[in-house]
């Protein structure tokens, strides 16, 4: 049941220009920063003559291309997010799903999930892209593979405190701004405690987690972090929607 | 097992301290279409929101065929088809599209989607209009892919709020004759503040006022109601009121402008031929005979408008 909700998201954001304009931006300006990355991977390793100067391939074009990567979601994902409830709340859709024999965690998750993959398009495309470097270089395919589970759990955050804001209004315009100020600042706290990196406030930065996974390494704390960060703010979702069947 | 399809007791739901439905309770059966009227904001959406499970009742419980909608909303749920007064449709997708997905959330199983899509657009009247984005089609089609969408899964009981609000008199034809044509084989509660209406597709009739179920029974007994046991008369030379009282069966008799005089008659008794025999014999100039009917509309006022003078 829940798959049926995913497909009905991902049917109505590929048939709306939105979707499909944000995946070829996306993936036009992602491209760029690969070839950017290579070009100066050629320049900067030139000039490296000691061993310890150098980095391989993998690690610096993917570097270039993540690092790039998990900026714009910032911007993307509240686009994305902010219609999922909140237009069915104005467009008055939502008693379409509420009658018929689903939970609301199916919705929820449903459309959650519907947002997930269809960002998770985006990941295998850059996943794909570095691996071509393989062609030429014999490079790490771990630090990729670390690299796109960060990715995918950074982006599964982002939609899911989006969704919580779509929930919450009947504007998607407002959802977005509201997602975007809360991304914002959750990914910038730790720039906040840059003096004090042990602050308990500083470990809640999405950021700080993503860096992990951004060097190669899967860390099971950070995985267990953005997984209850989405399970809380999913689970928020599901209750202000119970709230209205609940009040009316 | 008794063999109601929908089962209401004691509804009530609280808006703030205000109660927008209070205690109403009705059971409907197979096979019956039912009616429900009311002024505005009498709290028929409110009703129907609550059986469709997309309110929860301050108080009291629905069942649909014998099910609970609270302790097992999805599978109640499976039972419903539901067109609420908003028309829930995603008019960026087609109606096949659309209606392909209201069939996978209401469980049709994947290899029956393509026949009941197909079925469903059948009945609506909806089989051009396969390609075309919901968007473009005009209101009345709009409202008939909203009607496809809620038999879809041939649900037991369906519910349309207000469902020819907005439409055409044609259309208005149209989605009555679908209706009578759904109701043949699935419950259906419809509401409507177009008392004609009722009386063209509905066999059962409840009249709600101010949340409370002031008129519940069948067709029949409202019409009874509406037509009940007088007679217009209508005569050139008028007779004194005593003349007309002394006909038999006669038991009430007013005079109004014009020559015309109202006659209650007592019940089981069809005095119009005596009183033509009589008029005719003493040259009253009748032109007129006829059952004073008071409109559906005035048998409504005065339901609601009794219940407000109980209430004061």
């Amino acid at each position: 049941m829940i798959i049926n909700v995913a497909r009905k998201e991902l049917k109505s954001m590929f048939s709306s220009p939105m979707g499909w304009v944000i995946l070829s931006l996306l993936m036009f300006a992602f491209g760029t920063y690969y070839l950017n990355g290579v070009n100066d991977y050629f320049a900067v390793m030139s000039g490296a003559m000691r061993p310890a100067e150098r980095t391989g391939v993998t690690q610096f074009v993917g570097q270039t291309v993540y690092g790039f990567a998990s900026f714009i979601v910032l911007f993307a994902v509240p686009l994305l997010s902010m219609r999922l409830i909140s237009e069915e709340r104005r467009n008055q859709t939502l008693p379409f799903l509420f009658s018929a024999p689903i939970s609301l965690t199916e919705i929820v998750i449903g459309k959650f999930l519907g947002l997930v993959l269809f960002l998770s398009i985006l990941i295998v495309y850059i996943g794909l892209m570095l691996s071509t470097l393989n062609i030429w270089a014999d490079i790490d395919f771990g630090y990729i593979v670390a690299n796109s589970i960060g990715m995918l759990l950074m982006v599964a955050s982002f939609s899911a405190l989006g969704l919580y804001f779509s929930s919450m209004t009947q504007q998607p315009v407002v959802a977005a701004i509201l997602t975007f100020i809360a991304l914002f600042a959750l990914m910038f706290l730790d720039r906040f405690f840059a003096g004090d990196p042990s602050n308990t406030l500083a470990s809640l930065s999405l950021t700080r987690h993503f860096q992990s996974f951004a060097s190669g390494l899967i860390d099971t704390a950070d995985i267990i972090y953005f997984v209850l960060f989405i399970a809380t703010f999913l689970t928020l979702t599901v209750r202000r929607l119970d709230a209205d069947r609940l009040r009316g | 097992m008794n063999n109601y399809t929908v089962e209401a007791i004691e509804l009530t739901r609280l808006y703030g301290g205000r109660e927008a439905v209070s205690n109403v309770s009705f059971t409907l059966s197979k096979g019956q279409v039912l009616g429900f009227l009311g002024p505005n904001g009498a709290g028929k959406s409110t009703t129907m929101k609550m059986l469709t499970g997309n309110l929860a009742p301050s108080q009291g419980s629905v069942k649909i065929c014998g099910i609970d909608m609270i302790e097992n909303p999805k599978e109640a749920k499976a039972l419903i088809g539901y067109l609420p007064e908003m028309r829930p449709l995603y008019k960026e997708l087609t109606v096949d599209e659309y209606l392909t997905i209201a069939a996978r959330l209401h469980r049709v199983s994947a290899k029956h989607i393509k026949s009941a899509v197909e079925e469903a657009k059948e009945r609506c009247g909806l089989s051009h209009m396969s390609k075309r984005l919901i968007e473009n089609l005009s209101n009345g089609y709009q409202q008939r892919v909203g009607i496809a969408q809620s038999i879809i899964h041939k649900p037991m009981v369906v519910i349309l709020d207000e469902p020819t609000v907005g439409l055409d008199p044609i259309q208005i034809r149209d989605i009555r004759a679908l209706i009578r044509e759904i109701g043949s084989d699935h419950s259906v509660i419809l509401s409507t503040h177009i008392l004609p209406e009722v009386e063209m597709v509905c066999d059962h009739v409840q009249i709600i006022d101010k949340g409370k179920l002031v008129f519940n029974g069948a067709i029949d007994v409202l019409k009874k109601q509406r037509i009940g046991n007088k007679l217009l008369i209508g005569m050139r030379n008028p007779p004194a009121v005593e003349a007309m009282l002394r006909i038999p069966d006669v038991v009430e008799a007013e005079s109004l402008p014009n020559g015309q005089m109202r006659v209650r008659f007592a019940e089981d008794s069809a005095p119009a031929e005596s009183i033509v025999q009589t008029a005719v014999k003493n040259g009253w100039g009748l032109y007129q005979i006829a059952p004073d009917q008071t409109s559906l509309e005035d048998v409504f006022v005065q339901l609601t408008y009794q219940e407000q003078e109980q209430a004061a």
